[in-house]
């Protein structure tokens, strides 16, 4: 088994092992691949409507058209980009990082990812037949009288991917709280752990809110309900409630995972420990509490009421204070530090300011009272772009420099890395700072044209350069993939000399991750027996067989299942012969589990002789 | 699992503390039926809905405890953080259903 990855092996081989895959490195990397394939999609969205943006009355594209592009680059960018691109890491990073050989429930991991692939196939392939039009957020009444299936496309799609990634957020539960390596108790997990583990707390909690409102909208559709539908005696402002429940700790299930990222990158490239370990910890958890009670700000020109409304315009200023604490330690973490300066930390060095402005624009439209002005314009677009872009995007574009060495043992060329971040970096500010302006003059989001004259000519064009420069930094990002995969520069272990356990093993790592369990001595492992031990781990454990999940094809196969339902279910209402695919669909995937359920599968084990032979 | 498999007599202490566990479990059970038989009678005797609604479901959210705490494990060491997480899925739920009658349906 492990002397076969040394072999050279055809492609038809490698893709049966990746499809069948259960490794939480191969799932991990399999997200990445993913959700970078779909984040060039959305960003390829961004531009085309940037382009049209980039004069008065342009007419690159149609009003329709331009409807289903931005409701098509949110959709993509939140749940399909942003999302599976932080949980691949999450899968490949934690494990490690605790001092586990896999997570709790492997197939269920694998399983995971592939409901996420196949709902953003599902969403993607509406645009052959007329893509979702009514906005990400997809509020009724407009999206129940959204003509064709584009709407369908969004609500089965979603429907989908959201299960992949509940199941993926329960597994980071378990596999935390079960698996960490001896000595390694909770407050001396690393900070990306922790941040891990408050997320997968939010997915578990949020998510269902996003499921129940979707099975409400399919029924309403599809089934002639009237959850929705005033006019039959529904409510409309009630899928707005459940979508920002899920919709705002959705950001938090964004924010925190890159919060988690520059929280090992800054230590690391500082050499010191991170500022109020306790109190980061602290604010993760105060991060997540509050953001289930801010959902209405989304909502404030709704019509709620005074008192609902300062409700929640407290509450969501209160956030500003745990993310206050965050970066101030941060810079306290970077204060009198070693500090080396590389691609990774540039990334990071330029989240901090970026982040802030995004966090003070955050706090004005949480005013209620100035929200009713600011509410719909370019300024709200500017604002989560801002934190989206400036905070989550950095961050992956960090976390991919950072532990690129470690995922596929090279390091990132440097000068390609640079060239990469200053371009995207100084786009950036281009496209998205001018828009507070845009919005502050009344530039409305959403629409399609805007006219000459009313002072946004300069504003938008300048945007849209903005949006060039970023699109160069992403395509020198993925030459320099390109460059480093074929000309590369070998990885040690332990390239940046860092602090935590993951750096302790081989780049990449043998597919048991840890030949003993290592034995955890306090907060950064590594570091602690870098200055005060030999520099090695001290195994927790003789050396002795390894117990390992089989791969499995099941999980691609029960997808595939769920995948023919879900195009039954859109099309059943043209016509009823498309309920076959529903049952058959159905029938495929239950049998799967079916098949799962009454097969054992103990696993294989690793025997301590093969463990020896590869001793290095 | 985790106990040394080589010693088939169980000392008298774990003997001690299942007997006093099944104990426990028996008299749960016995409530849980006897809180059963309470909701179904007030009911037959048709008492009027405001007294009996919330009798079941204070009788319903006792039953739950049960459940969780004698049945399902929780009072048990080593359950601190699903119980943490499951208290945390009670707030959330309950900040929802306070909004919803509180600012859409009320």
């Amino acid at each position: 088994m492990s002397t076969a990855t040394t072999q050279k092996r055809g492609f038809g081989a490698v893709l049966w092992d990746y499809l069948t895959t259960v490794d939480h490195k191969k799932v991990g990397i399999l997200y990445l691949i993913g959700g970078g394939f779909f984040f060039l999609l959305g960003g390829l969205e961004a531009l085309i409507i940037r382009i049209q943006l980039i004069t008065p009355e342009n007419d690159f594209i149609s009003a329709g058209l331009y409807n289903e592009m931005i409701t098509m680059h949110g959709t993509t960018m939140i749940f399909l980009a942003a999302t599976p691109l932080l949980f691949g890491l999450m899968n490949y990073v934690m494990p490690l990082q605790i001092g586990a050989r896999d997570v709790a429930f492997p197939f269920l991991n694998s399983l995971g990812f592939w409901l996420f692939f196949s709902g953003g196939i599902l969403l993607n392939l509406s645009w052959f037949t007329g893509a979702p039009d009514a906005g990400w957020t997809n509020y009724a009444p407009l999206s129940l009288q959204s003509p064709g299936h584009g709407v369908d496309f969004y609500v089965m799609g979603l429907q989908l991917s959201g299960a992949g990634t509940l199941m993926s957020g329960i597994n980071f539960l378990v596999t935390i709280v079960t698996m960490r390596a001896p000595g390694m108790t909770y407050m001396r997990m690393p900070l990306f752990t922790w941040t891990t583990f408050v997320t997968s707390i939010l997915t578990l909690f949020a998510f269902p809110a996003l499921t129940v409102g979707l099975f409400l909208m399919m029924f309403d559709r599809m089934f002639g309900t009237a959850f929705f539908d005033v006019a039959l005696g529904g409510n409309s402002v009630i899928w707005q409630h459940l979508f920002w429940i899920f919709g705002h700790p959705e950001v938090y299930i964004l924010i925190l995972p890159a919060f988690g990222i520059f929280s090992e990158i800054i230590p690391t490239f500082a050499k010191k420990r991170l500022f109020g370990y306790t109190a980061m910890v602290f604010a993760t958890f105060m991060i997540a509490f509050l953001g289930f009670m801010v959902w209405a700000h989304h909502m404030f020109t709704v019509g709620l009421g005074p008192v609902a409304n300062s409700i929640f315009a407290i509450a969501t200023m209160a956030i500003a204070v745990p993310t206050g604490i965050k970066i101030f330690n941060w810079l306290l973490t970077l204060w009198g530090g070693s500090i080396t300066i590389n691609s990774a930390m540039l990334w990071t060095l330029a989240f901090i300011p970026s982040f802030t402005i995004g966090g003070m624009t955050g706090v004005m439209l949480g005013s209620a009272v100035a929200d009713y002005q600011y509410h719909d314009t370019y300024f709200v677009v500017a604002h989560f772009h801002y934190v989206i872009v400036g905070g989550v995007v950095f961050a992956i574009l960090a976390a991919m420099h950072y532990w690129w060495p470690k995922m596929f043992g090279r390091i990132l060329h440097e000068g390609l890395g640079k060239l990469a971040f200053w371009t995207f970096f100084i786009g950036f500010h281009l496209t998205f700072f001018i828009q507070h302006f845009l919005g502050l003059m009344g530039m409305p989001r959403r629409y399609w044209v805007f006219l000459e004259n009313q002072g946004l000519d300069t504003g938008n064009l300048i945007s849209t350069i903005g949006a060039f420069f970023m699109t160069f930094g992403i395509i020198v990002f993925l030459i320099n993939i390109v460059y480093t995969a074929m000309k590369g520069e070998k990885a040690p272990a332990d390239p940046w000399d860092a602090r935590t356990l993951e750096w302790s093993i081989a780049s990449p790592p043998a597919h048991y991750n840890f030949k003993q369990m290592p034995l955890v001595r306090g907060l950064d492992p590594l570091w602690i027996e870098k200055s005060e031990g030999n520099g090695k781990i001290t195994p927790a454990e003789p050396l002795d067989e390894i117990h390992m999940p089989n791969s499995s094809i099941l999980p691609l196969i029960m997808t595939i299942g769920f995948f023919i339902a879900s195009y039954g279910f859109i099309y059943q209402v043209d016509h009823k012969a498309w309920l076959i695919a529903v049952y058959g669909g159905m029938a495929i995937a239950i049998g799967s589990m079916l098949i799962r359920s009454l097969k054992d599968d103990h696993g294989h084990h690793i025997t301590k002789e093969e463990l020896e032979r590869e001793a290095d | 699992m985790t106990e040394n498999p080589n010693t088939s007599k169980i000392n008298s202490f774990q003997k001690e503390k299942n007997r006093d566990e099944m104990r426990k479990q028996i008299i749960t059970f016995a409530l849980m039926i006897f809180f059963t038989m309470i909701a179904f009678f007030a009911v037959m005797m048709g008492t009027s809905s405001t007294f009996v609604i919330p009798l079941i479901l204070i009788l319903a959210v006792v039953q739950v405890g049960f459940q969780f705490y004698y049945f399902m494990h929780m009072k048990d060491k080593g359950h601190e953080v699903p119980a943490a997480l499951i208290y945390g899925g009670i707030f959330v739920t309950a900040l929802v259903i306070l909004t919803f009658v509180a600012i859409t349906w009320w």
